[in-house]
């Protein structure tokens, strides 16, 4: 029971995703999830706006259920499976990021400093989610694929485009964190 | 219903992230600080294994559930789109520590500013379906 409460090791992690991926495929579906964010486009009638979201969303059924199962899975994990928030940073990220205003680096899950209600009634806090949203979906329809569908997916069956596609996350990550974090924060 | 087993592997899937930290902004953080190892464990791990899969899948090793040959969909093409899309996509990554997955499993943690995340990624990719024509691919 303590291996299900507690937090995974990356051995433990990185294989069952793996596990994920195969059962996907075994059932007949490519692995990826951003493409979901342009069937719910297609939902809400984008087809009006753009040809682009004219497409039969009928045949992504299956991947709606797979977000809906996401949702279902980190509520489950949420309510029973973490009784610790605690994450075991390095002391190093804890002592930067204490120092760059995020004062539960380390202890709580998710930063305060952007999760809270608080933030989310503020112009700034509010900016935030909603531009790192916009960002995240308009680059991964753009790129073609997000960090399962390219980075996992793509590089794991030598595609060149996941790969390039790879290498703009992290130098998009690296600019931000390295950068703007500092400047936003 | 033949969709309800996505239902299940999707459920298998949010629980994954979450026990794994992956879903944590933190972990993002420290990952691109080249901080900690462990985001790079799991990714490289789970690529490491799903080379083998692919193998396997192309070998006809493993078929799929109606015994027929696994296919991987092909990327599309394109320096400029992938390099520049994955630019932007990592920007925001690294802003909110969430991707595609991750934030239907935020969603379920119950975090009501997840929405909004969400609401900013529906509305990313409808801008992208607008203006995909006008841009360089």
């Amino acid at each position: 029971m303590e291996f299900i409460t507690q937090a995974w090791p990356w051995y433990v992690s990185g294989p069952s995703i793996a596990f994920i991926l195969f059962l996907v495929f075994y059932y007949g579906k490519n692995f990826g999830v951003s493409t979901n964010l342009e069937t719910f486009c297609t939902i809400g009638g984008a087809g009006k706006f753009s040809d682009y979201f004219k497409t039969d969303w009928k045949e992504r059924k299956w991947s709606l259920f797979f977000v809906a199962g996401i949702v279902l899975g980190g509520f489950i994990s949420h309510q029973f499976l973490m009784p610790s928030e605690a994450i075991a940073l390095n002391p190093e990220t804890i002592k930067e990021l204490n120092q760059l205003g995020f004062e539960q680096a380390g202890k709580s899950y998710l930063p305060a400093e952007i999760f809270s209600l608080e933030q989310l009634g503020t112009v700034k806090g509010f900016l935030i989610l909603l531009v790192s949203g916009i960002l995240v979906g308009f680059g991964s329809r753009y790129a073609g694929g997000c960090t399962s569908g390219h980075t996992i997916t793509g590089i794991s069956s030598f595609q060149k485009p996941s790969m390039l596609a790879t290498i703009g996350f992290f130098v998009g990550g690296l600019l931000m964190v390295w950068f703007l974090i500092p400047l936003i924060f | 219903m033949k969709n309800i087993r996505f239902l299940i592997i999707g459920l298998l899937f949010g629980i994954i992230l979450s026990k794994s930290e992956v879903v944590s902004w933190y972990r993002i953080y420290e990952m691109f600080k080249f901080q900690s190892f462990h985001m790079y464990g799991i990714i490289g791990s789970a690529i490491f294994i799903s080379i083998i899969l692919m193998q396997l899948f192309k070998k006809g090793t493993i078929k799929n559930v109606d015994g027929n040959q696994i296919t991987v969909k092909e990327k599309k093409k394109g320096i400029v789109r992938t390099l520049l899309g994955g630019i932007i996509f990592g920007l925001g990554w690294a802003l909110s520590g969430i991707c595609a997955g991750p934030i239907f499993v935020l969603l379920g943690h119950g975090s009501l500013p997840i929405l909004v995340v969400l609401l900013g990624a529906i509305l990313g990719a409808f801008l992208y379906g607008l203006i995909s024509k006008k841009l360089p691919h």
